[in-house]
C-alpha cells in the first residue's frame, strides 16, 4: 500500500524514458547539431506537436478524468501565445527602431522610440498609439507572469459563474464554445489593441539573439517543449493518482453522490478548470514562438473541438492516450492537409486529401467512439491482458458472486 | 436535551402539488426513528430537504447545538456538518476499487487543496480494512466495486456511510430488495448504529419497522399524522384509515 508513486504508475517512467529518447534522437539528427537528417522546419513541427500533447494532457485531466467536456481550452492556449507574442514583437521592434534611429545626429528620446514602435506594430491597423494592453509588453518577466495570470483569471471568472450555476454536460460545452468564439471575435476587431485579424507575427525571432541561427533556436524551443511536456505529465499523473484523482473520477461518474459525501463538486471543477487553463496557456506560450505567427483564427471554436477529438481518439482517462492521440492526429493532419499525401485515383474520381482529410478524421472519430471507446490507449490494455469487469446485470442468485444475467446467457 | 435535528413548519410545492405541507418534527441525538407512510406521503422529499437537494418554500431546518439553519447550506456542507444519507439503490463508484470507495468516504478534510496534499497514513489504511471487515468485504478490498453483487454493493455503501462518521444517518428503504437473512442483518446493524448516532429510517415495510422497535412517525400528504410507538400509531383510527386500511 505504501509503494512509491513510480512503482504504482510504471507508465509515467516509460513515458518519460520514451520522451527523453525521442528528444535526444531528434536533437542528434537535427540540422542545429550537425547531421541534418531532420530539417529545422520539421524540428519546429515536432516541437509544436509536443506543445499540443501538453494541452491534450490538460484536456484529458478535465474531460477524461473529471468528465467536464470543455470545448474552450484552445482559447487559453492561444491567449498564452498572444501574451508571450506581445513581448517578442515589442522587444524585437524596439531593437529595430533603435537601430534605425541610431544614425541621427541628435540623441534619441524615449518618446521617439515609443512612437517608432507604435507606428511599426500598429501601422497595419491604421494607428500609431500603443494600446494600454501593451503596457507591460516591454518586460519579459511581466509578460511571462501574465501568461499564467490572464488565462487563470479568465478561467476563474468563467468557471465560477458556470459551475456555481451547476451548468453541466452539453450546456457547459456550448458555453465554453461561446467563450472561445466571443474572444476570437473580440480579437478580430482592429481596436482590440492586438492588431485585429493580422495577429502577431515574426515571433520566431528572439529579441537580442539575432546571431543565433533558427536551426539552434528551434532546438532550444524543442527542448523546452519536451521539458514542459515531461513536467506537465508528471504533475498531472501525481494529481490523478492520489485521492484527488479518486474524487474527480467519482465526480465524472456520479456527481450528486459525491456531494452527499461532503465534497464540494463545484470547487473541484473550478480548481481543475483553472489548473488546466494555465497548463494550456503555458503550452501555447511555447507553441507560438515556434509557429512564428498567431492570429484570432487560432481561437476558432473548431480548434477546441479538434482538441477533444485528439483526446477521444487517443483514449480518455489515461494520460499517455491523450499524448498519443494529439501527436498522431495532429501530425497526420498536417501531413494530409499539407498537400504531401498522394491523392488516390479511383478512375472516376480522384480523392484529394486536402479536401477529404476532414471527412476521414470525422469518420475515424465516429468509428473510435462506436467501436473502441477506450481509444488507441485501449490497445495497451489488450497487451497487458487487463480487462474491465462488465458486471452490470442483476444477480441470478442470492449468494455473493453468483452468475449475473448476461453471464448466464453466454 | 435539545433535539439534534428540528424541522419547523416546512412546506414545498412541485408544480402545484403540495409534497410537504407544514411538516414539523424533531430527532434527538442518538435516537432511532422510523418514518412510515403511503406512497406520495412526502418521505423521500423530506430526506431531500434535510440533505439540501430540495429547497422548501417555507420553514426552517435547525441542526445541532449551534442551531445552524441547514437550508442555508449546500449539499456538501450539510454532509460535512454530519448528515449522511443512504439511498434506496446502492450508489457506489463502480469504476473504483472497494478500498478507493471507502477511502473517499473516510472522514477527512474535503476541500480540493487539502485533498491534493492528503496522503493515506497507516491508520487510514487500517481504518479502511476495519470497515471492510465490518461489512464483510475484507477480501474484496482490491476489487472494482462494479464487480460486486447487488447485496455487496449495499454493504459497501453502508461501509462508506460508517466511514463518513455522520451524527445523523438518513436511510431510505433499507429493506427493499433484500432477502430475509439480509433484512435481519440490516435491522441489527441499524439498531447497533443508533447507539452512537441518530438514525432515521424511511420504510414501507411494517414488519421491518416492528423489528426496529423504535418511535414511529406516520406521514400522510406531507404532514405528520401520528407519532409514538408502533402499537400506539397502529391503533390510531386515522392511521388505519389512510394506511393500514388499504
Amino acid at each position: 500500500m505504501t509503494r512509491s508513486f513510480l512503482a504504482r504508475n510504471p507508465s509515467v517512467l516509460i513515458f518519460l524514458a520514451a520522451l527523453a529518447l525521442f528528444t535526444v534522437t531528434v536533437t542528434i539528427l537535427a540540422e542545429g547539431f550537425g547531421i541534418g537528417l531532420v530539417s529545422t522546419s520539421f524540428v519546429k513541427v515536432l516541437g509544436k506537436t509536443l506543445c499540443l500533447c501538453l494541452v491534450a494532457i490538460a484536456m484529458d485531466l478535465i474531460w477524461g478524468y473529471a468528465g467536464v467536456l470543455s470545448l474552450g481550452h484552445m482559447a487559453f492556449f492561444a491567449l498564452g501565445g498572444y501574451l508571450i507574442g506581445m513581448w517578442l514583437m515589442y522587444a524585437r521592434t524596439e531593437e529595430i527602431v533603435i537601430a534605425s534611429l541610431a544614425g541621427q545626429a541628435l540623441p534619441v528620446t524615449p518618446e521617439e522610440i515609443r512612437i517608432g514602435i507604435g507606428t511599426q506594430i500598429f501601422g497595419v491597423v491604421g494607428g500609431s498609439e500603443i494600446p494600454w494592453v501593451w503596457g507591460l509588453a516591454h518586460s519579459l518577466t511581466a509578460q511571462l507572469m501574465l501568461v499564467i495570470l490572464v488565462p487563470g483569471l479568465l478561467a476563474t471568472i468563467f468557471g465560477w459563474l458556470a459551475f456555481r450555476s451547476r451548468v453541466t454536460g452539453v450546456y457547459l460545452s456550448i458555453l465554453t464554445q461561446a467563450m472561445t468564439l466571443a474572444l476570437a471575435l473580440y480579437l478580430f476587431q482592429n481596436d482590440s489593441g492586438l492588431r485585429g485579424n493580422n495577429g502577431l507575427s515574426g515571433l520566431q525571432n528572439l529579441p537580442g539573439l539575432d546571431a543565433v541561427p533558427q536551426a539552434t533556436l528551434s532546438l532550444w524551443f524543442f527542448w523546452a517543449s519536451a521539458f514542459a511536456l515531461g513536467g506537465g505529465y508528471v504533475i498531472v499523473a501525481v494529481i490523478v493518482s492520489g485521492k484527488f484523482g479518486s474524487v474527480i473520477r467519482a465526480i465524472r461518474d456520479d456527481e450528486a453522490r459525491v456531494r452527499f459525501l461532503g465534497y464540494s463538486v463545484e470547487g473541484y471543477k473550478l480548481f481543475l478548470f483553472i489548473l488546466t487553463a494555465i497548463i494550456a496557456a503555458i503550452a501555447g506560450a511555447l507553441y507560438y514562438p515556434q509557429a512564428g505567427i498567431i492570429n484570432p483564427a487560432e481561437l476558432a471554436p473548431i480548434a477546441s473541438i479538434y482538441l477533444a477529438v485528439w483526446v477521444a481518439i487517443g483514449g480518455r482517462g489515461r494520460l499517455y492516450g491523450a499524448v498519443i492521440g494529439a501527436a498522431l492526429v495532429s501530425l497526420l493532419s498536417s501531413w494530409f492537409t499539407g498537400g504531401r499525401a498522394p491523392s488516390i485515383d479511383l478512375g472516376f474520381y480522384t480523392i484529394n486529401w486536402v479536401d477529404w482529410w476532414s471527412v476521414a478524421l470525422g469518420a475515424g472519430f465516429v468509428a473510435v467512439t462506436l467501436f473502441a471507446p477506450k481509444g488507441i490507449g485501449g490497445l495497451f490494455d489488450l497487451y497487458a491482458g487487463r480487462k474491465v469487469p462488465d458486471r452490470h446485470g442483476a444477480d441470478l442468485g442470492p449468494d455473493d458472486g453468483s452468475l449475473q444475467e448476461k453471464e448466464a446467457v453466454k | 436535551m435539545t433535539a439534534l435535528l428540528e424541522v419547523n413548519a416546512i412546506s414545498v410545492t412541485f408544480d402545484g402539488f403540495r409534497a410537504i405541507n407544514n411538516l414539523s418534527f424533531a430527532v434527538d441525538d442518538g435516537e432511532l426513528r422510523a418514518i412510515i407512510g403511503p406512497n406520495g406521503a412526502g418521505k423521500t422529499t423530506f430526506m431531500d430537504i434535510v440533505t439540501g437537494k430540495t429547497r422548501p418554500d417555507t420553514g426552517t431546518v435547525i441542526w445541532g447545538e449551534r442551531a445552524i439553519n441547514l437550508l442555508k447550506l449546500s449539499e456538501a456542507q450539510i454532509a460535512r456538518a454530519g448528515v449522511g444519507r443512504k439511498f434506496q439503490r446502492p450508489t457506489v463508484f463502480e469504476d473504483q476499487t472497494v478500498a478507493e470507495n471507502l477511502m473517499l468516504a473516510l472522514k477527512a478534510p474535503r476541500s480540493p487543496l487539502a485533498v491534493l496534499g492528503w496522503r493515506a497514513a497507516a491508520k487510514d489504511h487500517a481504518r479502511v480494512a476495519e470497515l471492510a471487515a465490518q461489512v464483510g468485504l475484507r477480501d474484496a478490498l482490491a476489487r472494482k466495486s462494479g464487480e460486486l453483487s447487488h447485496g455487496q454493493k449495499q454493504w459497501l455503501e453502508i461501509g462508506m456511510l460508517l466511514a463518513q462518521e455522520p451524527r445523523l444517518l438518513l436511510v431510505d428503504e433499507p429493506a427493499a430488495g433484500m432477502t430475509l437473512a439480509e433484512r435481519e442483518a440490516t435491522t441489527a446493524l441499524l439498531v447497533d448504529l443508533a447507539k452512537t448516532r441518530a438514525v432515521v429510517v424511511v420504510e414501507h415495510d411494517m414488519e421491518f419497522v416492528r423489528r426496529l422497535n423504535c418511535k414511529v412517525t406516520v406521514l400522510h400528504e406531507g404532514s405528520v399524522l401520528a407519532e409514538g410507538t408502533l402499537d400506539h400509531v397502529t391503533r390510531n383510527q386515522q392511521v388505519i384509515d389512510v394506511y393500514l386500511g388499504r
